[in-house]
């Protein structure tokens, strides 16, 4: 969940009111946002810088108190001060949703956009718009700043969706052009530099960046590269990385045109839709939008932003029967719709609202001005009869016999590192049948078990000092490939004990073999008189070893005493046995 | 002579020491009367003790005395006090006669050697897993960890963009890497809705990828599994309302500390049926809840790509005395479950929460790694109490 950071006291000029921190927090539960943290910009740094606070200073010595607020993922117009002002103005019914507006101006005198066909090999899409006669303070400035990283590390995904370019227009001379060049043609110099730099060195000067160098491979290995010209062949930006120098915005800008280069076309609208009708707030006509028209190379043209409402037609059931309460439409304060039957309204979405996509998410809204915690609750009616799944229920019943056979249960992952699960067991070849994960974070976490053994090993090296006999045991689940399912890999459930003591307790493992074999027995489970049939692997001692089989020859099990290398390899100083059973075989 | 002299018992003529007068007729020997009133045991000041001592008249000697009589327990025969009953007390019917020494009850028992279950996860698993079945819900199979995107993600509506798709959240698998056999139906509609919409749905507009559906992982959610078992249920006609739950891991490539891991367990409870509104998820949630001890709850709006209304569910913790939020829920979308194939009007509502939270605050333990993996210490599994979820 994306975190906004607003300036407490500013917030509140923008809320029209104050709050106490629990009034507001009150106002955050029922609005669905949770108040984070609350800091102070001086906090901050030091926090930055890893310092340790300074004790006894009290919050008014650093300055502003800046609150912390966490939002929901979708909704990308709380990702400001001015949106989430306005979203809690509207909320609480201190004002209406502004009505956001194209200014009207001639077709022949619109800023153009032209789109070169080589985009399509890297970036395609590009939409754009102009804010006209904006107030900017430091304040309002670095909220736009901030804006624009908030959505390139959320819906822009790390700018690899969508980019954000914002330029002075007065510095600037329109048409524009978009275009894809291999790079050692562009030449510019980039915001924060004062030489220009050829694009290919630009990527390597960035290298060393922090900041940047984490977007670089989004265009590294393209032969061409996406750059934004004006009329004059002025770079405004080098998509997705870096803007030019020369359009730079400052507090002092008045026009501002705001580009937007994409993968994703109606990702890239939303995001050109959030950045105006969040900052058309402090231009000279409110809310009103100066349109720019894109040039496509096929000669379609389009004209942005589209700012207009998303209407929605809906029967009043539909919107307020799944939340379980009565209202009528004109409790909803919505536009009633002609209708004979049931009574039907309609809705406009703002532009803003990019998240409401179907009829069921206005019920979430109207859900929550509603109040979560003023619906009445209720019963489903239907009458089910609940069940176990009899894999589960079976397991529970085993769990339970070896328990009271004196074995203390464990309950250990099912990920571990692929040495835990094949060398160490001196089970080298088994590899091949085990699920690997791509990109584990550490080595902890490379593969799927294919065997409880290395599990139980690792818990009793753990607790290496606890009093003999140590006799644990898990049920759990390995995982192996499976070319008969679906996804290529199927779960078998097993049981596991291990014995440790001063000799290996090679009965003791057989006696719970034999409690086991007994219990399970059943006209479709049958053991005939001899289910040990001796093998030779080499996790075990040779001639200390078996498989257990039952009477058709199938293999359910095996047990040994553990091989000194193993039981060197988990650092283990004591004689164990261990066995393990397939649960399912046995079912 | 010189004490008879210095009492002038006696005299000596001056000049001739050698000859001794008679001084006195009768002497009174104080001496020898001290003596012999000590002989005869009497007391005498500590003064004369010591005088006495320091002449060497006297020593000091220390002797103990018993008066031994009858009492009332006396026997001729000496007699044991038994400690224990033995079978040979039993068989010879000498227990009639037996006296118990007594017992010292300061000490402890002999400690025993029985078995364990893992008391804590487990335990309460059971206990939820009791709650579920009390309202009649039925256990879903989960024992597929490994899962495809399609089945994770893309069958829940949840855009192939969305960020706990990255692989810094999910594991995904280099074997196997991708799922060879998707429902091909369903997947075009799945792939419909979210490119296009549909079902009432503007969609997310994007270009939907196959391969990133195939891609395969271990699940993230247990409701991988449900999603599977509503589109089973929504071939069989006619429809009939389930109850559905399931208690079982999870996987998220976190890093891991003293209150995440990389696999967890999820439990997840999901109704299904014509009608069901958010006051009925609300109902069942404080029922459920509350027979976890946890009775006074209120929800948050929340999001999630598959719920809508979704809600975060806080409940009032009275020992740390403020909201803790236990778990999440929501009303499936029907972007999700109308490709399906379930009727128009059939609504899902679910909720899900961790099994290590709970037990956690159960149990006061800060660190989840006491109850769950290799790290686990063998003393907190035999000390632990029972589990008393229930019983209130």
């Amino acid at each position: 969940m994306p975190t906004v950071s607003v300036g407490r006291d500013r917030f509140f000029v923008a809320l029209g009111r104050t709050y106490t921190q629990e009034e507001f927090e009150v106002l955050c539960f029922e609005f669905g946002i949770e108040l984070d943290d609350v800091t102070t910009e001086k906090a901050i740094i030091r926090k930055e810088k890893h310092l340790e606070d300074d004790d006894g200073e009290v919050d008014g010595d650093d300055g502003e108190v800046i609150y912390k607020i966490e939002v929901a993922a979708n909704r990308y117009d709380l990702l400001c001060l001015e949106g989430l002002a306005r979203a809690l103005r509207i909320f609480t019914g201190t004002e209406a949703t502004p009505m956001y507006k194209i200014s009207c101006i001639p077709r022949d005198s619109m800023l153009q956009m032209y789109v070169k066909p080589q985009t399509s090999q890297i970036r395609p899409f590009v939409v754009c718009a102009v804010l006209r006669g904006v107030t900017f303070d430091e304040a309002r400035y670095n909220s736009f700043i901030d804006l624009q990283d908030k959505l390139h590390q959320n819906i822009c995904r790390k700018r690899t969706l969508v980019a954000i370019g914002t330029h002075d227009l007065d510095t600037l001379k329109g048409p524009f052009s978009y275009e894809a060049l291999p790079p050692q043609e562009i030449n510019f110099v980039p915001l924060k530099q004062e030489e220009s730099f050829r694009a290919d060195k630009l990527m390597e000067f960035y290298k060393s960046d922090m900041k940047l160098k984490k977007f670089l491979h989004i265009i590294e290995n393209s032969p061409v590269y996406p750059v934004i010209y004006d009329s004059n062949r002025t770079v405004l930006s080098l998509p997705p990385i870096i803007n030019g120098a020369h359009s730079a915005i400052t507090l002092k800008t008045r026009n501002v045109f705001i580009e937007c280069t994409a993968t994703d076309l109606t990702k890239a609208k939303i995001v050109l839709n959030t950045m105006v009708t969040m900052f058309s707030e402090y231009c000279e006509n409110k809310f009103e939008v100066e349109p720019v028209e894109v040039v496509s190379h096929d000669g379609s043209k389009t004209i942005y932003p589209d700012l207009s409402c998303y209407k929605m037609e809906v029967s009043l059931s539909e919107v307020v029967g799944p939340i379980g309460i009565s209202l009528d439409e004109t409790q909803l304060q919505a536009e009633s719709c002609p209708s004979k039957g049931e009574p039907r309204i309609s809705v406009s979405v703002p532009p803003t609202r990019s998240d409401i996509l179907h009829a069921r998410d206005l019920v979430e809204d109207v859900a929550i001005a509603y109040g979560y915690n003023n619906v009445p609750k209720s019963k489903p009616k239907c009458m089910t009869i609940g069940g176990r799944q009899p894999l589960n229920r079976f397991s529970d019943k085993l769990r339970a016999e070896v328990a009271r056979a004196g074995y203390m249960e464990v309950l250990t992952f099912t990920l571990c590192s692929r040495e835990e699960n094949f060398d160490m067991l001196n089970r080298t070849q088994d590899v091949n049948k085990a699920v690997i994960i791509a990109n584990p974070r550490t080595s902890e976490f490379e593969v799927v078990r294919t065997s409880l053994m290395s599990c139980l090993l690792k818990t009793l090296k753990h607790n290496i000092d606890h009093p003999r006999p140590i006799k644990i045991f898990e049920v759990g689940d390995v995982v192996t490939l499976d070319g008969s399912r679906d996804v290529g890999a199927s779960n078998n459930r097993r049981l596991a004990a291990l014995y440790c003591n001063k000799q290996s307790g090679f009965e003791e493992i057989m006696g719970l073999v034999d409690r086991i074999v007994n219990v399970v027995r059943a006209p479709h489970v049958k053991f005939g008189q001899n289910y040990y049939v001796p093998t030779n692997e080499p996790e075990f001692f040779p001639k200390r070893q078996c498989k257990i089989v039952m009477s058709d020859g199938k293999q359910i099990g095996y047990l040994g005493i553990v091989h000194a290398e193993v039981l060197r390899k988990f650092g283990i100083p004591d004689p164990c046995t261990f066995v393990e059973i397939d649960v399912e075989a046995l079912l | 002579m010189k004490t008879a002299a210095k009492n002038k018992w006696i005299g000596f003529e001056k000049g001739n020491k050698d000859l001794v007068l008679r001084k006195v007729d009768t002497i009174k020997d104080d001496l020898q009367e001290q003596l012999k009133r000590l002989e005869n045991g009497e007391v005498l000041s500590d003064k004369v003790i010591d005088d006495l001592k320091r002449r060497k008249l006297i020593t000091k000697e220390k002797s103990i005395w018993y008066a031994l009589k009858k009492g009332p327990q006396f026997v001729a025969k000496r007699k044991k006090l038994a400690t224990d009953v033995t079978q040979e007390h039993l068989r010879s019917g000498d227990w009639k006669d037996l006296e118990f020494k007594d017992y010292n009850f300061g000490a402890q028992g002999q400690p025993i050697a029985i078995g364990y279950v893992q008391p804590l996860l487990e335990v309460v698993r059971e206990e939820i897993q009791n709650i579920f079945l009390q309202m009649g819900f039925t256990e879903m199979p989960t024992n597929n960890y490994v899962e495809s995107s399609f089945w994770n993600f893309d069958a829940l509506f949840q855009p192939q963009q969305h960020p706990a798709r990255d692989s810094h959240d999910t594991f995904f698998l280099e074997a196997p890497a991708a799922t060879k056999q998707l429902p091909e139906d369903y997947l075009e509609k799945v792939k419909e809705v979210h490119q296009r919409g549909g079902y009432g749905s503007k969609g997310y507009g994007y270009d939907w990828k196959r391969d990133e559906a195939e891609k395969n992982l271990l699940r993230t959610h247990t409701t991988a599994v449900s999603t599977r078992m509503l589109y089973k249920l929504a071939q069989e006609k006619p429809f009939a309302p389930k109850r559905y739950y399931s208690i079982d891991r999870v996987f998220r490539n976190e890093a891991v500390d003293r209150t995440h891991l990389a696999e967890f367990h999820q439990i997840e409870g999901l109704i299904c049926d014509y009608g069901l509104t958010l006051g009925d998820l609300i109902g069942v949630l404080e029922d459920f809840f509350s027979s976890l001890g946890m009775s006074k709850l209120r929800f948050k709006p929340a999001y999630n790509p598959y719920t809508e209304p979704s809600m975060e569910i806080f409940s009032y913790h009275e020992g740390l005395k403020k909201w803790v939020e236990v778990g999440n829920s929501g009303m499936f979308r029907p972007e999700m479950l109308l490709p399906m194939g379930l009727p128009e009007g059939v609504n899902v509502i679910a909720w899900g929460l961790s099994l290590e939270r709970p037990t956690m605050i159960l149990y006061g333990i800060d660190n989840i790694r006491d109850l769950f993996g290799p790290k686990v210490d063998f003393n907190l599994i035999k000390s632990n109490p029972l589990c008393r979820l229930g019983l209130q």
